[in-house]
């Protein structure tokens, strides 16, 4: 597979800058319409990422949220069918541009799924596979031990690294894809409800995990559950349906604003309880 | 009531299948007995010979097993390679449009007679073969023009099953490999392909059941004659050929040549039974658990 290896070894986007960087704004969309065939999922939002913050995505059951998380590493690509209009800014280059790899988003973008979708290889492999096939070629059993330790699952993992990573817990399997994703050291990591899945002490530990990665990365987080929103992230963003069941953007600030003044009589009657 | 009748009728045709496989079993077995009992042949003398001119006695089957292992051997580098790509396209990368074409005619393929088959690797394959490669290297009946007619037979078998597995693979699996930044090409290798590679081994070794049971394309392109050679362009007769060529004479009943062709059978009979119980012990102990 040597012929696809080429990508970590020049690892700055190799696209020219068209906009002025914003030194705090990682990610920034302007515009974003997303369709599934006729049905528009997401309505025209706009939105600028804070660099190493947690940024959360809120709102009721099919608003969008994981949608818009989405069109941020082009996974909507892989959705037959689904097509984007607007512009996604990532580090000041559109990677909706036609000559950018999707390939090339998705190494500096990462994600972790709602959930835990570890491959049916080993644990070691599970972290190893992604770097290798971007061509990482330096000490793999230290980046695998360094990922893993950051993932807050080396010392749960260290003796039984070879077994397979599908002998894990729940929780565990959620660790060792967050350790997968950041093995291949990406600048944003996307979590699509990454706790929905797990008991409320593995839900602890996913979030603990996020405060400290959030030193090293920029993480976007789709989340139903709100006091997850309001414990661990630093920016909210509350989506809503439109009467045409299109997800937009009704209020975005930092969470403590959002959360005990909302500006908006929606975002207001959503986090007090009274619909979603 | 109703239910009970019902219930009768799906045991009595359960039922069937396994008195037919017993009855098989059952004369296939007394054949033999009365070939190995015939005091002409012993066992040892008839799996590791490789003489067999049953007008001398001499019943040495390894000509004819190594006729089948040649065909065997040829069609599956056909097939496999040819049929796990078809697989991975179907599954991977054709569209919707590309797959509802492609797939009926990969069906068809499949329904063709055998018979058609034969005549094709004959007036087809064989000429093609000897245009490539000369006349005086190959003759007109030789193993490689029926074992590469016998793969594009098997090929759909292997696309079909290798499909099916390759589908079943979660498309989650799929995502955290898009999403770790791999290719198409990467995803459908070493993620998909892997997490499938229970259902495609066991694909394969139905194909190679397929192969060895095979018996029109053969005994109509790869030779009349028991020969013990490893030269895919020579004539050879493998053992289901020769079964069609001798059953078809006028053989009297009762004959040591007669019961040798059950001898034959029954040999047929356990090799695809092995790899049938490997193929089932492979997808038990290989099949991938992905949650």
């Amino acid at each position: 597979m040597t012929i696809f290896t080429d990508t970590m070894a020049n690892s700055s986007l190799s696209l020219p800058i068209m906009e002025p960087r914003d030194a705090d704004c990682v990610i920034e969309a302007r515009g974003v319409n997303v369709y599934y065939g006729d049905f528009r999922a997401v309505k025209d939002i706009t939105i600028k990422i804070q660099r190493r913050k947690i940024t959360a995505i809120i709102g009721p059951s099919g608003c969008g949220k994981s949608t818009l998380l989405r069109t941020f590493n082009r996974m909507n690509d892989l959705i037959p069918g689904s097509c984007v209009e607007g512009e996604v800014f990532f580090e000041g280059c559109n990677i909706y541009d036609r000559d950018v790899d999707p390939v090339e988003v998705r190494r500096r973008i990462g994600m972790v799924f709602q959930k835990p979708n570890p491959f049916p290889k080993s644990i070691y492999e599970n972290v190893a596979w992604g770097a290798r096939i971007n061509g990482f070629r330096g000490d793999m059993d230290a980046l695998v031990e360094q990922s893993l330790r950051q993932a807050a699952l080396w010392d749960e993992v260290k003796d039984h690294l070879r077994a397979s990573a599908l002998t894990l817990s729940g929780g565990q399997q959620q660790r060792l894809c967050i350790a997968r994703a950041i093995a291949i050291q990406p600048e944003v990591i996307l979590m699509d409800e990454p706790a929905s899945a797990l008991d409320p002490i593995a839900t602890l530990k996913i979030e603990d995990l996020m405060r400290e990665l959030v030193r090293d990365y920029t993480i976007i987080i789709v989340t139903h559950n709100m006091q997850e929103a309001a414990r661990v992230s630093d920016y909210t963003a509350f989506l809503m349906m439109d009467k045409d069941r299109a997800g937009m953007l009704v209020e975005y600030g930092p969470t403590d604003q959002v959360f005990t003044t909302p500006r908006d009589k929606r975002t207001e009657d959503y986090i007090t309880g009274r619909f979603g | 009531m109703g239910e009970s009748v019902i219930q009768g009728f799906l045991l009595f045709s359960g039922a069937i299948s396994i008195l037919t496989t017993l009855g098989i079993v059952f004369v296939l077995g007394r054949e033999s007995w009365l070939f190995f009992g015939s005091g002409q042949v012993d066992l040892r003398e008839f799996l590791t010979t490789t003489v067999w001119q049953p007008a001398i006695d001499r019943f040495g089957i390894l000509p004819l097993v190594n006729a089948t292992f040649m065909t065997t051997t040829i069609a599956m580098l056909v097939a496999i390679p040819l049929g796990l790509s078809v697989a991975i396209y179907l599954s991977e990368y054709a569209s919707a449009r590309a797959r509802s074409l492609l797939k009926p005619i990969l069906e068809v393929l499949a329904g063709i007679p055998t018979v058609v088959y034969g005549y094709f690797a004959l007036t087809f394959m064989t000429p093609l073969l000897r245009s490539i490669f000369g006349r005086d290297v190959v003759q007109i009946y030789n193993t490689a023009s029926a074992g590469i007619v016998m793969g594009i037979l098997i090929l759909p078998l292997i696309s079909s099953m290798s499909e099916d597995a390759l589908s079943a693979v979660p498309r989650s699996l799929r995502e955290a490999s898009y999403a770790l930044g791999a290719t198409k090409l990467e995803t459908a290798v070493q993620v998909v392909v892997p997490a499938a590679l229970s259902g495609i081994t066991a694909a394969f070794i139905v194909g190679i059941s397929r192969a060895i049971g095979e018996t029109m394309i053969v005994a109509i392109a790869a030779g009349a004659g028991p020969a013990f050679t490893f030269n895919p362009f020579k004539a050879a007769e493998t053992m289901t050929g020769h079964i069609v060529r001798i059953s078809g004479g006028d053989l009297s009943y009762d004959s040591i040549d007669y019961n040798s062709i059950f001898a034959i059978g029954l040999l047929l009979f356990f090799i695809t039974l092995t790899l049938n119980v490997i193929s089932r012990w492979f997808v038990q102990r290989f099949r991938e658990v992905y949650e």
